[in-house]
């Protein structure tokens, strides 16, 4: 089914849309598929089940954020699409394949950056590149690694040590290091969690400008709390109950034309009307001392 | 351009010698109240001169004091190297497995409270040979520090870098040179720091059990035997000055190999 929404607005877009129409009706293959998925964990209380019974399907080149109250199990759903999380019962498929551990097919971009301080920014990623694509040359691993440096305009920093860089731009070299793997599925846990408000905004469009950059392939899943971060990135928006046991709340579609426009898109009626809606289900679940978790 | 002379740098100098100030006149104290039983400062000065005389000097019957200090090094050196040798990598099995800690850390518990000395004729025993029984009592004593530090590095590696290593597909290799070593580094150089301080205290004690070329030799044969106190605290400030360097040395690797996270 070709979706109707996505019709071109303006002149400069026509491409682009009819690229994404060209997409759906041409391939609208499944890239992530949750199938039944539970998790459950030992802890000294008992058994504790983070997440039940999860099914969830996303197509190449979608992007999507699971959204929902902190503690709801987003990232340990999360987890069992990277394989750093084993389900309990059921399975996760990632472009055909049983995900069973982590693999280079997924790049993860880490809540905290997880950089390893003792390399440089180069060598962060080249030893990432080093070891996920084992069957590329040497000198194909360096140019990846510098590629993907430059993509995020961190060149000139490359020989600088992770405690030398500001929030920001250690977010960009952790996306640097997941996009510079070339995995078909990117995976973001709270990927822009820890930046102030302005750093997020600026991050947000540099993130869809690699994925622009890279024709929209991508599949990528991200974890966020933060509602507009959600829709202005996303095709849908899973909104997750609260746990224990947790489990899809809703999944609201998002509408907006792409390349979208941070400043207009907040007038446009539809984004007015998909906050009310994520808001509507979000605050419910909110008490008041978890209000600041939101954002 | 560097600034050698800073009034930072010209005031640590100060409080420097103002501290070495106060110690030699606690010494002069002493001096006086146990009526030069205890030489002056002055008197030690001398004495001090006349062994710097030809440090080096190693004929069959006279050694410098240089050759004692060399000697005695070379064995904290060799004990030291050794006991490193065996403690980094058996102190970084123990921090990555939690059965390896559980069968290595008893071990550790009973034999790190045993003095040193003990081991000494222990040595003697294995060896038959009052040097090599020396370097076997640094060798014990200075495994237990490293020991400690390495696995309590290699314990402490962040989730976060585990993560990577997983997802990124991180060989064995790949894990233990890029994460496990360069986090517990820093770990493994403080159990080296205390290692040493350690190994440096022992061999002084060692060798006047052992005898033969050394500084605790030259302590207890040359001044306290040869009723020279002043070679005594001669050989006292000498053996502080070297363990202190030697202190610097790692603290300086410390620094080195340290990182913002």
């Amino acid at each position: 089914m070709i979706d109707t929404s996505i019709l071109p607005t303006t002149a400069e877009n026509v491409k682009t849309v009819t690229d994404e129409l060209l997409k759906q009706a041409v391939s609208p293959e499944t890239s992530v598929e949750v199938n039944n998925v539970s998790v459950s964990f030992k802890t000294a209380k008992g058994l504790y089940t983070a997440v039940k019974d999860i099914t969830l399907s996303v197509k190449k080149g979608e992007i999507i954020s699971l959204i929902g109250h902190s503690g709801c199990g987003k990232s340990t759903l999360m987890g069992t699409i990277s394989g750093m999380v084993k389900p309990t019962a059921g399975e996760v498929i990632v472009n055909g394949k049983k995900v069973s551990s982590p693999g280079p097919d997924r790049g993860i971009v880490f809540q905290n950056y997880s950089l390893l301080p003792w390399l440089t920014v180069y060598k962060n990623i080249f030893v990432a590149v080093d070891s996920a694509l084992k069957d590329k040359t040497a000198v194909e691993k360096k140019e990846l690694a510098e590629h993907n440096l430059k993509m995020v305009n961190l060149w000139e920093h490359k020989d600088k040590l992770p405690g030398q860089l500001s929030g920001g731009m250690k977010q960009r070299v952790a996306i640097a290091r997941a996009f510079s793997i070339n995995p078909k599925v990117l995976l973001l846990d709270e990927p822009f969690g820890a930046l102030d408000a302005l750093t997020k905004s600026t991050m947000h469009v540099e993130l869809l400008k690699l994925w622009n950059l890279d024709h929209r392939e991508k599949t990528i899943i991200m974890v966020t709390h933060d509602i507009e971060e959600a829709i202005f990135l996303s095709d849908k928006v899973v909104v997750m109950n609260n746990g224990p046991a947790a489990t899809i709340k809703e999944i609201v579609d998002v509408p907006l034309n792409r390349p979208r426009n941070k400043k207009d898109i907040v007038h446009d009626p539809v984004y007015m009307k998909i906050h009310d809606k994520l808001l509507n289900l979000l605050i419910d679940k909110f008490s008041i001392d978890d209000i600041k978790t939101d954002e | 351009m560097k600034v050698f002379f800073s009034a930072k740098s010209i005031l640590a100098v100060l409080y420097f010698l103002s501290g070495m100030l106060i110690l030699t006149g606690i010494w002069a104290f002493v001096s006086m109240v146990t009526k030069h039983e205890i030489p002056t400062p002055l008197a030690t000065w001398a004495v001090f001169k006349e062994v710097m005389h030809h440090p080096f000097q190693n004929d069959a019957d006279t050694k410098g004091i240089g050759t004692k200090l060399l000697s005695s090094l070379g064995r904290v050196g060799i004990g030291f190297g050794l006991g490193s040798l065996f403690a980094i990598p058996l102190g970084l099995i123990m921090g990555s497995s939690k059965i390896a800690m559980k069968i290595i850390n008893p071990i550790v518990q009973i034999l790190k409270p045993v003095s040193p000395l003990a081991w000494f004729p222990l040595g003697l025993a294995i060896f038959q040979d009052s040097p090599k029984a020396s370097i076997f009592m640094i060798f014990i004593c200075s495994l237990w520090p490293t020991l400690i530090n390495a696995a309590f590095g290699a314990s402490h590696i962040p989730q976060d870098h585990k993560n990577v290593s997983k997802a990124f597909g991180f060989s064995t290799w790949k894990y233990l040179t890029k994460i496990l070593l360069p986090f517990s580094l820093p770990h493994i150089i403080t159990g080296l720091r205390l290692s040493i301080g350690v190994a440096w205290m022992v061999i002084v004690a060692g060798e006047m059990l052992s005898g033969g070329i050394g500084l605790g030799y030259f302590v207890w044969e040359e001044g306290f035997n040869g009723g020279n106190i002043a070679k005594i605290l001669v050989a006292i400030i000498i053996i502080g000055i070297v363990g202190s360097l030697l202190d610097k040395c790692f603290t300086w690797l410390q620094q080195r190999f340290s990182y913002a996270a």
